[in-house]
Formats: structure tokens, C-alpha cells, sequence
């Protein structure tokens, strides 16, 4: 094949920041002798009649910025060529052949795009090697080259492979069946592949690859859930043997049900929660883990993990309106030679997971309002993305009832081999050969093309054009259709699905996760409207078969049986787990830490990683578009303010009223290292008193829970879970808030080549969504004047185990306990802000009263004259302690002088105390037992960071 | 004289802040369609129905070769003669963060050459970095944009953009400041000397925005359309108001009014 290869740069003497960023960092990698980079963009160019006319067009018209770009070649004294590997998506290259044949050169067949680095200085050219494959690029999807050229990237195809072979699972034994389940990678365990080997056997006959595929997809953990179902056996230290029947039943459910909220619309049964707005529109809220695809590939894992959880919403029928997203990553600062094989640097996984967040959110024009980091040694082999999507439909505007004859429709991306065996890979733990293995099960987004995707279904719900919506996400069309399909069945022809090369067997294709498709259900009737709207938007649209009403699954390709089985064993043959749970609380200290130097101490949590500003972060997010953001994630005189939640107001909201939604979280898996049960306690209460600290009603706050731990087999985890779980359910029963949706992820664990295992400590995450009746009253965080008084809402007690405090200066003490009259106070909190009465009100958690206060005056910009033995319960409490305990359900409240009496007498049944009042000074100054601590409140905003 | 100017709002594949520029024009009294630029290169004529031309913010193509420059070709060779025929009649053309990247890549602006040859573009921002935040825009005295010279007030309003640095030879930076063709400015509310991050991209002179020697044509990095109701002030929390970014949307509906 006859390839042209473009380097484009800059013209001599032009910045080029990105090539200096990338010097500074290679310096800092090591590279001592490096004088200088150049960065360049690369395309690589194939067809067999494409003449040098051609590409000087292409060049002239495409390639080059003509103010600051020429095409260039050679130069420097060592390069380093990053292209995609072929078949992994390659936006640029897509969109380069598109806008060639726009052009009118036709002779473009493939095209590629990458990089090259151009390098000045004398360079070891091993340490290169090795550190471009670090810093540069990921060997998992990109061909990395140092002084050499890189392969081209174009996947050409092989020749068409209706291979479909059968599996003779009949006749093995035990053994037999357990290997079969390794090589394939099935991720089942011995009943349940003897359940299908028993289902076989009644048919007489021996499954299909892609019929035994099918089955492992979709009785995955990802996709199934099983621990969450499964019956458990619990021995808890000091009391008699329980059986919880399911934690998914016993505990979450139960919790929705018993809160019987009038405002649910649909709960558990959709790819996300919903939940009415106003009398005209309904809120969705999802949230999703991608965690194993991005320990391999932190930007393409984390970008995919967005662009699945937004198709979610799009499930829906909603239009996304907002992103949310918790990280947790390994220290940032951790030794290299401390980290398993196999395993990125903590710090490379938090620049790509967050550059993927980003990018797919910021493309796609949905704000990214909230979230979280967390840093923890525990997360270093595997570390947590959670991604969560909030949108808004029409009220009853998603239709759920595919009928008989109904086309199986499939539009968006292509179909390519990327992804294959995603839900099964999850459902596993991972290992040095990891990346190796499952290089396919990773996978890149493309944002734009899930834009003009959302396009298509917002205008096909608005037309009525389908009965029935669901994304692709893990498992591919197996999943999607499998599921739409339940009750009815389906004939498929896999031939029809446009793919983006030839050569995948027809399993491959039903199991493909590759990316940005959606699956419709729509009456022969409406088809050619829907092509026409495919057509508007740029969007590839398939008419793979119809729902036959039979329940059964006819998967064909070219007419030839490809899986027959019968949708009742698909969904309802898996068998349930019996699992034993134990557990037995840890020991750890009864003391609190110690201090010489409280004043030091909080400047220290000031910076601590978990506590200090995100905001070099969360500014590459674009948080304004849509623009419906009035609570931002920075607040405050200059911005600089952690805000407790997002308060939006949807796009075209009804003008007659003012109501606006809160989103908001809450995580603390050090609580749950030593009490699982009160971590998830605080999960909750943290979550929603961020939500009433915004504004939020909390008779409507919805909840979300995302849990995410190491391999339940073992019972020790097993029991964590369940704990976890009871407490999500007891506490929200006590604030009388439903769940509307949830996810698990499970077997968090990389197994290192020295045989030691690395689990995530159990993470529990909890999302909030609250509706805020009167947008006009959401409050901020922070000190708005002189003058005012600041108030501590809610009891402190000595509860400094798992804190910050303790993590910095050692010792422990009791973990915040859960709180059960906290509704009765967060009520009358709430009474307070519509009234008017609050002027700033922020959440105190991690680093306690004392970071609380030092936030609050930071992000206005006032100081504060506080003695914080006058917090409720502090007066007995060691000054360390009153300053950093955890307790659950507080808050610190500024009120104007003026309202200072009726913010009061609205707190009058609850701990409210009045410590002090925000001043001019540039100073914040909070009395203990045994004198007054005083900070310079540049000292402190130094210490937080941010203003990035 | 039409009552509200019909406006069209283009879209390509990846515009994203359609819908709000069409509501702020909606908001400064004009009749806004949203059509897909395929949509008009089926029928480039109806681009003459239309009394205001609006390039909304997004990720046109995914900004893939570079932002706003597939957009920038597609108009280009699809859509060159309306295009010229609209600029030529003065009727107001608006481009926003990624629309004002296809202005420039496109030769619309700064316009003082040729119809669609380019003299100066927009690239990475200086940190290296996509950034979001609020920023504080000054009109510039004596700018020939018709958007910009009548504005009273300072503009408050996000940007959101990773290549929003301008970059042109000395001698262009030197004719656009002589010719009037500097619309906008990031600025400090308290008139304090401006450094990063009051100007997000390091873009010389603090450049926010660009108008054509005609001055119908403007295009700008910030989101004005994302300021055009009170709550929507980033300090509205704290009680502030004002520095609505409306007015530069009705000075473009006055001027296509005028012209009718």
C-alpha cells in the first residue's frame, strides 16, 4: 500500500507550550541531557491511487494552519512517533477521510492520526524507550516508536469469517467444564456452568461460541449482580448467625420501598433512577464504575466509562444536562520501584483518567458539576472511576413496550473488535498480564459521534419514532438486545450490522462493546423517519431483524444459525449463589492523635491530598456549558471555595417557577477500613447534608449507591459488604430517602507476580440528587460579609478514628457514629434557607470543624473571630479534637446580625450555637481550651491551593 | 422592518452551545433557526432568508486538526458564495469560542485581507490547558465592531476553551490595534493590572475578541451566551448583578434591524 507521511509543526520561533510542558517532564523523568522539544502532528496517508496532487490538496486545505504551521521534516536528534494501534478508535483519522471525500479526493482510503516528538540534547535512548511508553503514550492502544517509524494504523480487514464454532460442553466433567470457563475467560463459576451444560444436555445438543459468549455476558457479576442477589450467610463476631436474603432486597430495595416517595417515576428497572422535576419534565440520574479499564488505559478507560454512563441517561430518553465524577487514585507521590508489575503509576492513571473525564464531557457540551478525589496506597493496582450522568425528559416521554414486529434497529458507531468480553473482564481480578490479555476489552471514545447520536434519539423520542430504547454498553448488542428482547424474543441478522472492518467472527460482533450505539425498538411504520434523522445528524442507522413474540433468540448470519436459545434460560436459568460472609470489627486505637502544634495541623489538612483544592483539576472541566450552573464547583470573592454541591437549573425549565436540582456525594472508605457499617452511615449523611447545605428539601433527596470492593468470595470482604449495605439501608430509612439506582463493582483486586494480593479498601459512594425548591435561595459556601455571625449546626463529639487528623498524626478514637435524628435537623436547617435567613452554610467532614471554618473564610475572603468550645458538644472535648473530630450531620452557618434571632429560634430544638462572626480582618482566629489559634488567611488559601 | 430578525444558529457535528445562543438570541429579540451545516449545503440559499449569522461554541468535528479548522473547510468549500454574499450585504455574523475559531481559520476575520484567506489564528492556550472560569471583558474604545461599540458595561461570563490563544505576526497584532479591530479585552473588575488566569489563554494585548474593518463580523473566545439572565452571574449568590453579556446579542439584532 502506498502511504504518505505529513509531519506538521510549528513555524521556527513560535511557542509551542505543549512541547515545553512535555521537556519539563521528561527532564524531570530524567532525561538530564534534553534541551528542547517539538511537538508535531503526524498523519499518515493510504491509497492505492492517491497522487502527490492529492496530498499537497490535503496538505493546502486540511493539514496546515497556514499563520503558524508549515509541513516539516527530519531535524532534532532523536524522535518518538505515537499512532493508535490499529482498530482502536482514531477520531481524527475519521474525521480526515470524511472531510478528504468532502473535498473531493477519493483517491483517501485510509487515514491516521498521531504524534511525533521531536528531541534536542544528548538522550539515553534506552531510558527514552522506557519512559515513553510511560509518559507519551499507552502500548495497550497506541504503537509507541523511538528513531523509528511508526506502523501505520489502518485496521484493512481480513477476509469475511462466518466461523461459528461449537463447544462440546455435553460431555465434560468438572475439570473439564472449569477449564473450558478459563480459556474462554467466561468468569462463571462451577454451578453455574453446569446449569449450562444441564440446559444442553436437555436439548440434546452442544452450544454455539457465541451462545456459551451470550450466557457468560449476561450472567456476568457486571451485568447480573449475583453477590448482590446472591443469599448470604452472615457470621458477625458476638452474634448469632444470619442469613440476609439478598443484598440487593434485604437493603437497598427495601429502603426505596419503605420510603414510598411520590415523586419516584421509575426506580431499579431502567439504566438509571428517575425522578419527577416539576409537573412537566423528570430528572434521571446514573452513576457508573470503570475501573478496570482504567487501570489499563486511564484515558481511554475513563473517557468510555463518561461516554457509557451518558448512553445510560440517553437510555432513558433523557437529554444529559450534567457529569459527575469521583476518582480515587494512588498517592500521586508514590515510589515507582513500591508498585506491583504490570501496574501504572498512580500519578500517569490520574493524568489520563482526568484528561478522559474531561475530554468526553466537554465534547459532548455536558457540564461537569461535581465530584471528588481521594488518594489512598490501596488504590494504587486499582484505582476507582466513578462516572454519573444526570438528564431530563419530558414527563412520560420514555416509552418501555416493544410490540411483535417491531424492527431491532441499531444506530451510532461501527462495529469493530474493540471491547470484546468488557463485562466479563470487570467481573474478574486483574493481574501482571492484565493489560496484555485484555488489550481488547479497552476502548476510546468518541464524543462527537454520541453527540449527533443524542440528537437522533431526543428528536425520535420528541417524533414518538420507538417503543422501546436501550444503550450499548458491556456485552454489545448481546446485552442490549438480549435484554429489550426479554419478553418477547427476536430474528437477527448479524450481517446487517455496518462494521468497521471485515473479518469478525458473528460472536464478535453480537459481543462487541464498541462504543457510542444505541439500540431501538421501532414500528415498521416509522423506520424511514428515523433513517431521515440519521441522515440529518450524520448518524449510521441498521435494520438488524424484529421482536417475534416467540421468546426465543434467532441470531443469524447470512441465514446461518448463529445462537438459538430460549430468552426464559438466558435471563432466568443462572442459579443463585449461596455465599458465607464473615466478620469481625479490627482493632485499632482508642486515642485520639496527638499534637503539639494544632495550628500547624490544620494548615497540613489544609494541603493534604484528599483535602486540598481540586481545582487545577476540576477548571479543565467545562462546568459552565448548557448554562444552567447557578452553584458552581468553585465559589466565593475569587472563586477559590470548595462548594458542598452543584445547584442547576435545567435547560428549558418552566419560567413560572424557580426550582433547580443539587447534586452532590459522600465517600469515606477510611470510616470503613475499621466500621463498615458507620462508613456507610456517613456516606449518606454526608451526601445528603451536602445537598440541604446547598438548598435542597430533604423531604426530596434521591440516593445513589455505588459500591465498589475487592472479591467476595472471601468471606472477610463478603462481610464488610454486607455491613456496608445494612448501614445504606438504615440510614436511609432514618432520612426517609429512596435509592433509585445503583451499581456494584466487585473483585477490585490485581493479583502481583509475587503472588501478593492488592484489594481496594471497600468504597462505598454515595450520590445525591436534591431538588431545590427556590433556586433564588441556594446558598454557598462562603463568608459574604463582615459582621455576620457563624453558627455550628449539629453535635461534635469525639469521633477523630479513620479522620484526616488521624491519618497525619496517627492514633484513632471512635469513627463518626450514625446519626439517626438527623432528618429532624437537616429540616429545620432547610426551613431556615427558604426562609432566607442563611447567607453561607458549608458541610463539615473530612479535617472537622476547623477546615470547615478555615474554607469558609478563604473563599470570601473575610476573616473569622470563633471560639470553638461553644460548637455543640465541644466544651468538653481536648482542643484537637473539638477542632478535627468527624462527626456526622454538621455544618457551619453564617446568618446576617439582622436574622440572627429567627435562624435561631428555627434551630431552637436542635444543637445550634453561635461561635463567633466573620470579620474584615485578614485573619481567622478560633479560641480552644488553653488559647487562641490564629492563622493569616493567605496562609491558609497557600495551604488549600487551588486558584489553578 | 421586520419585528424580529430571523437569525440562523449553524451548527456542525459537535457544536454544543447551540441551544444557548439561540435562547440569548431569542432573549435580544431576534427569531433564531437551528439548521445543521450539511442542512445548508443542501440548500445554501435559504443562508439569504437569514438577517444574522450565529457560529455557536462546541467541538466542531471534535476539533480534530486543529479547532474549528474542518468547519472552517467545510464552509469554505461548500458554502463560499453565500457566505461572501452575506458578509458583503453587512449583515451581522457572531462566532463564539469555537465559531470564532472557524472565523479566523476560515479568513472571515480579522478580514482585512482577501474574503477567505487566513492572517492570524487561534491556538493552545499557554498553560498547555483546557480552561474553564469567569472572566471580565472590556469593550475597547473606538472598536468598529457593531456589537461592541455601543456596549456600557463590562461583559462577566465563562470561557471554556483549550485554544484560545491568538497568534499573528507582530506587524498584524500592530494593524489590528490601529485599525480598530481589537472588539474585546480581558480585564480585572477592580482595573488592576491583567496576568493569567484573568486572561485565560495568553493571547497578546489580552485579546478576547476580534471584529472585521466593516464591523459586522465578530467573533470571541468567552461565552457572552451563557450570561444573559441574572442567575447565571457567577457571583449571583452573593448578590451581584449587571455585566450581562445580552447587550453585545441586541447590538448585533439592532444592526440586522437597521439594515432592513
Amino acid at each position: 500500500m502506498h502511504v504518505v507521511r505529513i509531519e506538521v509543526g510549528l513555524k521556527p520561533g513560535l511557542p509551542d507550550p505543549r512541547g515545553a510542558a512535555l521537556c519539563a517532564r521528561l527532564q524531570a523523568a530524567g532525561l538530564t541531557g534534553l534541551t528542547g522539544v517539538e511537538g508535531r502532528d503526524l498523519y499518515l496517508l493510504g491509497g492505492p491511487a492517491l497522487a502527490d496532487a492529492d496530498v499537497a490538496r490535503l496538505v493546502e486545505r486540511l493539514l496546515v494552519d497556514p499563520v503558524e504551521q508549515q509541513v516539516v521534516q527530519g531535524g532534532g536528534d532523536h524522535r518518538v512517533e505515537i499512532a493508535p494501534l490499529p482498530g482502536v478508535t482514531d477520531s481524527a483519522g475519521e474525521h480526515l477521510l470524511d472531510a478528504a471525500h468532502a473535498l473531493g479526493v477519493s483517491a483517501l482510503a485510509y487515514a491516521g492520526a498521531g504524534r511525533a516528538w521531536v528531541l534536542r540534547g544528548a538522550v539515553d535512548v534506552e531510558h527514552l524507550t522506557r519512559i515513553a511508553a510511560e509518559l507519551l503514550g499507552n502500548p495497550v492502544v497506541e504503537a509507541i516508536r523511538v528513531d523509528a517509524p511508526v506502523p501505520v494504523p489502518f485496521a484493512l480487514g481480513q477476509p469475511v469469517d462466518a466461523t461459528v464454532e461449537v463447544e462440546a460442553i455435553r460431555a465434560l466433567d468438572a475439570d473439564g467444564l472449569l477449564a473450558l470457563g478459563a480459556r474462554r475467560r467466561l468468569a462463571l463459576n462451577g454451578a453455574e456452568l453446569s446449569a449450562i451444560q444441564a440446559h444442553y444436555r436437555r436439548l440434546d445438543r452442544d452450544p454455539t461460541d457465541a451462545e456459551l459468549e451470550m450466557l457468560a455476558q449476561t450472567w456476568s457479576e457486571h451485568c447480573v449482580h449475583k453477590t448482590f442477589k446472591a443469599r448470604i450467610h452472615l457470621t458477625e463476631a458476638g452474634r448469632p448467625p444470619e442469613i440476609v436474603d439478598g443484598l440487593f432486597n434485604q437493603y437497598i430495595k427495601a429502603a426505596t420501598v419503605k420510603a414510598d416517595s411520590p415523586w419516584l417515576r421509575s426506580v431499579f428497572v431502567d439504566n438509571a433512577g428517575v425522578v419527577a422535576f416539576d409537573d412537566q419534565l423528570d430528572v434521571a440520574f446514573k452513576v457508573e464504575t470503570h475501573n478496570h479499564p482504567s487501570a489499563i488505559d486511564p484515558f481511554g478507560g475513563a473517557n468510555t466509562g463518561v461516554g457509557g454512563v451518558i448512553r445510560d441517561v440517553m437510555g432513558v430518553s433523557a437529554r444529559p444536562i450534567a457529569c459527575t465524577d469521583v476518582l480515587c487514585f494512588g498517592p500521586a507521590d508514590t515510589d515507582a520501584a513500591h508498585l506491583p508489575a504490570g501496574v501504572l503509576h498512580p500519578a500517569r492513571v490520574a493524568e489520563g483518567v482526568i484528561a478522559g473525564v474531561g475530554d468526553y464531557g466537554n465534547k459532548m457540551g455536558i457540564p461537569t458539576v461535581n465530584g471528588a478525589i481521594l488518594y489512598d496506597p490501596d488504590y494504587r493496582a486499582n484505582p476507582l472511576v466513578f462516572c454519573g450522568c444526570l438528564g431530563v425528559a419530558p414527563r412520560g416521554s420514555h416509552p418501555r413496550a416493544p410490540q411483535v414486529g417491531d424492527r431491532v434497529i441499531v444506530i451510532g458507531g461501527h462495529t469493530g473488535r474493540d471491547g470484546l468480553r468488557g463485562a466479563t473482564f470487570s467481573s474478574m481480578e486483574m493481574g501482571a498480564d492484565t493489560a496484555a490479555v485484555a488489550g481488547s476489552s479497552v476502548q476510546i471514545g468518541h464524543p462527537i459521534h454520541q453527540k449527533q447520536v443524542l440528537e437522533v434519539v431526543v428528536e425520535a423520542r420528541d417524533l414518538g419514532l420507538y417503543t422501546a430504547i436501550t444503550d450499548c454498553g458491556a456485552g454489545g448488542l448481546s446485552s442490549a438486545v438480549g435484554e429489550m428482547a426479554a419478553e418477547l424474543g427476536a430474528a437477527v441478522e448479524l450481517r446487517h450490522v455496518p462494521l468497521k472492518y471485515a473479518g469478525l467472527r458473528p460472536w464478535e460482533i453480537w459481543l462487541s462493546e464498541a462504543q457510542e450505539r444505541m439500540v431501538l425498538a421501532v414500528p415498521p411504520a416509522h423506520v424511514d423517519a428515523l433513517r431521515r434523522l440519521c441522515r440529518r445528524h450524520g448518524v449510521s442507522i441498521a435494520d438488524l431483524g424484529h421482536f417475534t413474540g416467540d421468546g426465543r433468540l434467532d441470531l443469524r448470519y447470512d441465514g446461518a444459525p448463529v445462537v438459538d436459545l430460549s430468552m426464559a434460560f438466558l435471563h432466568d436459568g443462572i442459579p443463585r449463589r449461596e455465599m458465607t460472609a464473615t466478620w469481625t470489627p479490627p482493632a485499632w486505637p482508642t486515642s485520639p492523635p496527638e499534637s503539639a502544634d494544632l495550628a500547624a495541623d490544620l494548615l497540613a489538612l489544609l494541603a493534604s491530598p484528599d483535602i486540598a483544592s481540586k481545582e487545577a483539576v476540576v477548571r479543565t472541566y467545562d462546568h459552565e456549558v448548557q448554562g444552567g450552573t447557578v452553584v458552581r464547583p468553585f465559589v466565593g470573592v475569587d472563586h477559590h471555595g470548595p462548594s458542598d454541591a452543584a445547584v442547576l437549573r435545567p435547560f428549558g425549565a418552566d419560567d413560572a417557577h424557580h426550582r433547580a436540582v443539587a447534586l452532590s456525594n459522600g465517600i469515606n472508605p477510611h470510616y470503613g477500613r475499621l466500621d463498615p457499617y458507620a462508613m456507610a452511615w456517613a456516606a449518606v449523611d454526608e451526601a445528603f447534608r451536602n445537598a440541604v447545605a446547598v438548598g435542597a428539601d430533604p423531604r426530596q433527596v434521591a440516593l445513589l449507591d455505588n459500591f465498589c470492593w475487592g472479591n467476595p468470595q472471601r468471606p472477610e470482604t463478603l462481610g464488610a459488604l454486607t455491613l456496608a449495605a445494612r448501614g445504606c439501608h438504615d440510614a436511609a430509612v432514618a432520612l426517609q430517602a429512596a435509592y433509585i439506582s445503583g451499581k456494584d463493582s466487585l473483585n477490585n483486586e490485581f493479583l502481583g507476580e509475587d503472588g501478593e494480593r492488592h484489594a481496594i479498601p471497600g468504597t462505598l459512594l454515595i450520590s445525591a440528587l436534591g431538588l431545590v425548591p427556590d433556586l433564588r435561595r441556594a446558598v454557598t459556601m462562603d463568608a459574604k460579609a463582615a459582621g455576620d455571625v457563624v453558627y455550628v449546626v449539629g453535635e461534635t463529639r469525639a469521633e477523630t478514628g479513620g479522620s484526616a487528623w488521624a491519618r497525619l498524626r496517627g492514633g484513632g478514637g471512635p469513627v463518626p457514629a450514625p446519626n439517626p435524628g438527623a432528618l429532624a435537623l437537616f429540616s429545620a436547617l432547610h426551613a431556615a434557607i427558604a426562609a432566607g435567613l442563611v447567607r453561607a452554610c458549608h458541610d463539615c467532614s473530612e479535617g472537622g470543624l476547623a477546615v470547615a471554618l478555615a474554607e469558609v473564610a478563604l473563599a470570601g475572603g473575610l476573616g473569622l473571630d470563633v471560639d470553638v468550645r461553644r460548637a455543640p458538644g465541644a466544651a468538653t472535648l481536648p482542643p484537637g479534637v473539638a477542632l478535627f473530630a468527624e462527626s456526622s450531620s454538621r455544618f457551619v452557618v453564617a446568618v446576617a446580625p439582622a436574622d440572627a434571632a429567627a435562624f435561631e429560634a428555627a434551630l431552637a430544638d436542635h444543637p445550634c450555637a453561635a461561635l463567633g462572626a466573620v470579620t474584615a480582618a485578614s485573619t481567622v482566629r478560633m479560641a480552644v481550651d488553653g488559647g487562641t489559634l490564629a492563622w493569616d488567611l493567605g496562609d491558609l488559601a497557600r495551604a488549600f491551593g487551588g486558584g489553578g | 422592518m421586520l419585528k424580529r430578525p430571523p437569525a440562523l444558529v449553524l451548527q456542525a457535528p459537535g457544536s454544543n452551545r447551540d441551544l444557548a445562543a439561540a435562547r440569548a438570541l431569542t432573549l435580544a429579540g431576534a427569531a433564531p433557526t437551528l439548521l445543521t451545516v450539511g442542512e445548508l449545503v443542501e440548500a445554501p440559499e435559504r443562508l439569504a432568508d437569514f438577517r444574522f449569522l450565529l457560529l455557536p461554541g462546541g467541538f466542531s468535528f471534535g476539533d480534530d486538526l486543529g479547532a474549528g479548522r474542518l468547519w472552517a473547510a467545510t464552509l469554505r468549500d461548500r458554502l463560499a458564495e453565500p457566505l461572501a454574499r452575506f458578509v458583503e450585504a453587512g449583515r451581522p455574523i457572531l462566532g463564539i469560542c469555537n465559531g470564532f475559531q472557524a472565523l479566523v481559520k476560515l479568513g472571515l476575520l480579522p478580514g482585512r485581507r482577501a474574503l477567505f484567506e487566513a492572517e492570524v489564528t487561534l491556538t493552545h492556550n499557554a498553560s498547555g490547558q483546557f480552561a474553564c472560569r469567569p472572566v471580565f471583558l472590556t469593550p475597547e474604545p473606538g472598536t468598529r465592531s457593531i456589537f461592541c461599540r455601543a456596549l456600557t458595561a463590562p461583559i462577566v461570563c465563562p470561557v471554556a476553551h483549550g485554544e484560545g490563544r491568538l497568534a499573528a505576526s507582530p506587524a498584524t497584532l500592530a494593524a489590528l490595534e490601529a485599525e480598530g479591530l481589537v472588539a474585546l479585552r480581558y480585564a480585572r473588575a477592580d482595573g488592576g493590572p491583567v496576568a493569567w488566569p484573568d486572561n485565560p489563554n495568553g493571547s497578546p494585548g489580552h485579546i478576547a475578541g476580534l471584529c472585521n474593518p466593516a464591523g459586522n463580523i465578530l467573533g470571541l473566545m468567552p461565552h457572552p451566551e451563557d450570561h444573559v439572565l441574572p442567575t447565571q452571574h457567577p457571583g449571583y449568590l452573593r448578590g451581584a448583578s449587571g455585566h450581562s453579556g445580552l447587550p453585545l446579542f441586541q447590538a448585533g439584532v439592532a444592526h440586522a434591524l437597521q439594515l432592513d
